[in-house]
């Protein structure tokens, strides 16, 4: 039989005006653009490496991206700021609704916005409306060591806490849900909650200019509320309604 | 003056030589040219027995063509990836939804003549229901191909049909996917009976004029069906039904295709208009294809040149000329509309589509689909010839897949994130694509060959209800309602 609580919800249940649960802040002025969040959140989540050829062709599958801007015409160029881009976790994500087998669902427990990898089909609707265009897909099998020697020895290095994604799935970033889930599991293991700053996505980890801080927005105590809170945050494509758990802070 | 002094003046004063004889009525109208039954019947037969070499070469061709474009390209790509396709990101979807949309629109105008026309009794539609229909069920097939080439993991497809299962999970009826996968379902489901049902006497003609495996093919397919009255009346009645239910699916099919792009958050695509714009659309290309079909079936088919005659390739040029007009209009509201809406990045993607690195083909669209048909098609004497109809039906075609492909590769090209922006180039689609188009063709080849691709029944029911009559020096057209 089937009962309601089967069925997945479609979006997050907090309205504009109220926060998430779990948020990040980047900081535009602290950025310089020297891509270790982006090695380290291959490294921390599996993500495939898929050759020059398909990463020149608009391919490349990190979950987070350093979006560099740029005034001027080669070789008069002058660089003028970079961001972080990842999955801005929206309350109201446009992923979500579009996908016919319920792949890409809201976390009701973490309020993130998760992707089922064995559920996907592939069809791609979720890339196509995300404006944030931070989804990938595996468009051929970047992880089968048959096809590629190199991978034999580089598999040696999966996390084994992350699924290893095959062709035809999509994915994207999950705020790193294994590192929660295990500050969670040890929290409650030891009778207590999660402290502010016990752990951090790995992005925000390997981050040498302390850009990216992660942790709980619905707590006006932790180091990310009062950042956010500084007046000098927006969030990307705001104005689309898609509710992101992400800040951007700028001119500090 | 009254309105009768008026008439019998016109009566009494007849132009001398204003009078069409019999012959010219006869030699205009193919209801109006009648045949003995017999004869009629054997025709068709003959038509679908006659098979020159040159049939069995291009079928073999085409056969080669489905093997390598369809069959060995998408097991290769199933094998491998996607990644031998052309789609990156941000164009996640490319030529396969391109063609699934052209191919949902050829299907259409098979529905729209055989049903529009069949229910406002339209006499000109008798002779090609039936090749129309065909279009339908044979353009669905491909659309078909084309959406489940698209999928990263088609072996899993069946997840997004509503099956019960011990997981308790539905597919999300959130998605405008999930909705189009229903529509086209029901849409071919229904068009295919739709397509059935007036063959069953045509059926049973066969099966009496024939011997061997052909006589048990339409044996089985004719259900027994011997002509009594009960047997029509049963069969008008669910026709009749079909006729008019099948017209409400026909327009819900492309309006629910169109939402795939207007329900979506992106520039170009969130469009309200996008429902009608896309169903004209789709008649567009799909009268296009009919006037292409039938040509091709003049010109190649033994006996077809008695029933598919210049009157009915001008009766079609004028609906591709009011449906081209139409057209015009939704592009035009369309285009005004995202313009006036003012958003920075629907401006950008309306500059992108005029004067980005593919701007050609927006151009290309608006000569081929507006500009050529008006210059051509109000013109009687050249929308009556059938190559040029045909040129133009091509034309339409081009137009209207380039018109596909300006909504979805190359607007999803530009999005709001600019740094990803980036150019689609298309890989394996092609064969996949070439391989559809075989496949239609080929089916159709197929189909005329084992099923009467004129529906004799029909032309000879219209023929019964129309006659000649003299009054005085005048041939005056009489006709009957049977039905």
């Amino acid at each position: 039989m089937m009962n309601k609580s089967n069925i997945p919800e479609v979006g997050a249940n907090f309205a504009e005006g109220e926060q998430g649960k779990w948020g990040m802040v980047i900081d535009r002025d602290l950025c310089t653009g020297c891509q270790a969040c982006v090695a380290a959140c291959s490294m921390e989540n599996n993500v495939a490496f898929v050759g020059e050829e398909d990463s020149g062709y608009g391919r490349s599958m990190h979950w987070i991206r350093i979006e560099r801007f740029w005034e001027g015409e080669y070789p008069e160029v002058k660089m003028t700021s970079q961001q972080p881009v990842l999955c801005q976790q929206c309350g109201h994500a446009p992923c979500e609704p579009v996908c016919p087998p319920f792949a890409a669902v809201h976390s009701q427990a973490e309020q993130l916005n998760l992707q089922v990898y064995n559920r996907c089909v592939g069809t791609r609707y979720c890339a196509n409306n995300c404006p944030y265009q931070v989804r990938v897909f595996n468009w051929r099998d970047y992880t089968d060591d048959r096809l590629d020697p190199a991978l034999v020895t580089l598999k040696n290095q999966y996390n084994p806490d992350v699924t290893v994604r095959r062709r035809g799935v999509m994915e994207k970033c999950t705020f790193c849900i294994q590192r929660i889930h295990k500050a969670q599991d040890k929290a409650k293991s030891e009778g207590r909650e999660v402290a502010d700053g016990e752990f951090t996505t790995a992005c925000a980890q390997a981050c040498p200019a302390n850009a990216i801080t992660f942790g709980r927005v619905d707590n006006p105590e932790s180091l990310v509320s009062q950042l956010a809170g500084q007046n000098r945050g927006s969030k990307l494509l705001e104005e689309l309604g898609t509710l992101p758990q992400v800040t951007y802070l700028n001119g500090g | 003056m009254t309105y009768n002094q008026q008439r019998s003046d016109k009566v009494s004063a007849p132009h001398a030589g204003h009078h069409k004889t019999e012959e010219h009525f006869r030699e205009q109208h193919l209801m109006l040219d009648p045949m003995p039954r017999g004869q009629m019947n054997d025709m068709v037969m003959d038509s679908m027995h006659t098979t020159s070499w040159k049939f069995w070469v291009v079928f073999a061709i085409l056969s080669a063509i489905v093997a390598w474009g369809l069959f060995y390209s998408w097991g290769k790509m199933i094998l491998e990836g996607l990644g031998i396709a052309g789609v990156n990101r941000p164009a996640y979807w490319g030529i396969f939804l391109v063609n699934t949309v052209f191919w949902i629109g050829i299907s259409h105008a098979g529905t729209f003549i055989s049903a529009i026309l069949r229910v406002f009794k339209a006499e000109f539609r008798r002779p090609f229901t039936r090749a129309a229909e065909l279009m339908t069920t044979f353009g669905l097939i491909q659309a078909g191909f084309s959406i489940f080439m698209h999928m990263g993991r088609v072996w899993l497809s069946y997840w997004l049909f509503p099956y019960p299962n011990e997981r308790g999970l539905w597919p999300n009826f959130h998605s405008p996917l999930s909705w189009d996968l229903l529509a086209i379902t029901t849409y071919l489901l229904s068009s295919t009976m739709y397509l059935f049902l007036p063959l069953i006497p045509d059926l049973a003609m066969a099966r009496d004029r024939s011997t061997g495996w052909r006589k048990t093919f339409y044996k089985v397919l004719a259900l027994g069906f011997r002509g009594t009255e009960g047997e029509w009346v049963h069969l008008r009645n669910a026709m009749n039904i079909f006729a008019f239910a099948i017209i409400p699916v026909m327009f819900s099919v492309h309006t629910i295709v169109s939402w795939d792009f207007a329900a979506a958050t992106r520039p170009g695509w969130s469009s309200t208009i996008f429902g009608p714009y896309f169903v004209v659309g789709a008649l567009h290309s799909g009268m296009g294809a009919v006037v292409m079909v039938l040509a091709i079936v003049r010109g190649t088919m033994k006996n077809m040149k008695y029933f598919i005659r210049p009157e009915h390739f001008e009766a079609i040029g004028k609906l591709m000329l009011i449906i081209s007009m139409a057209w015009a209009y939704f592009f035009f509201n369309d285009y005004l509309v995202q313009w006036y809406g003012g958003d920075k990045w629907t401006k950008q993607l309306l500059h992108y589509h005029e004067a980005g690195p593919l701007g050609w083909m927006w151009f290309l669209m608006l000569i081929v689909n507006i500009a050529i048909p008006w210059a051509v098609l109000w013109n009687k004497k050249w929308r009556s010839t059938p190559w040029i109809t045909f040129t133009v039906g091509l034309l339409i075609n081009v137009g209207m897949w380039l018109e596909r492909y300006i909504i979805i590769p190359i607007s999803l090209s530009i999005n709001r994130m600019p740094f990803t922006w980036r150019l689609y180039q298309p890989g394996i689609e092609i064969p996949l694509g070439i391989g559809t188009l075989a496949f239609f063709i080929l089916l159709y080849m197929a189909a005329s060959r084992l099923i009467p691709l004129v529906p004799v029944w029909e032309v000879q029911e219209g023929q019964m209800a129309h006659s000649l009559k003299k009054f005085g020096r005048e041939t005056v057209v009489t006709v009957s309602e049977l039905e």
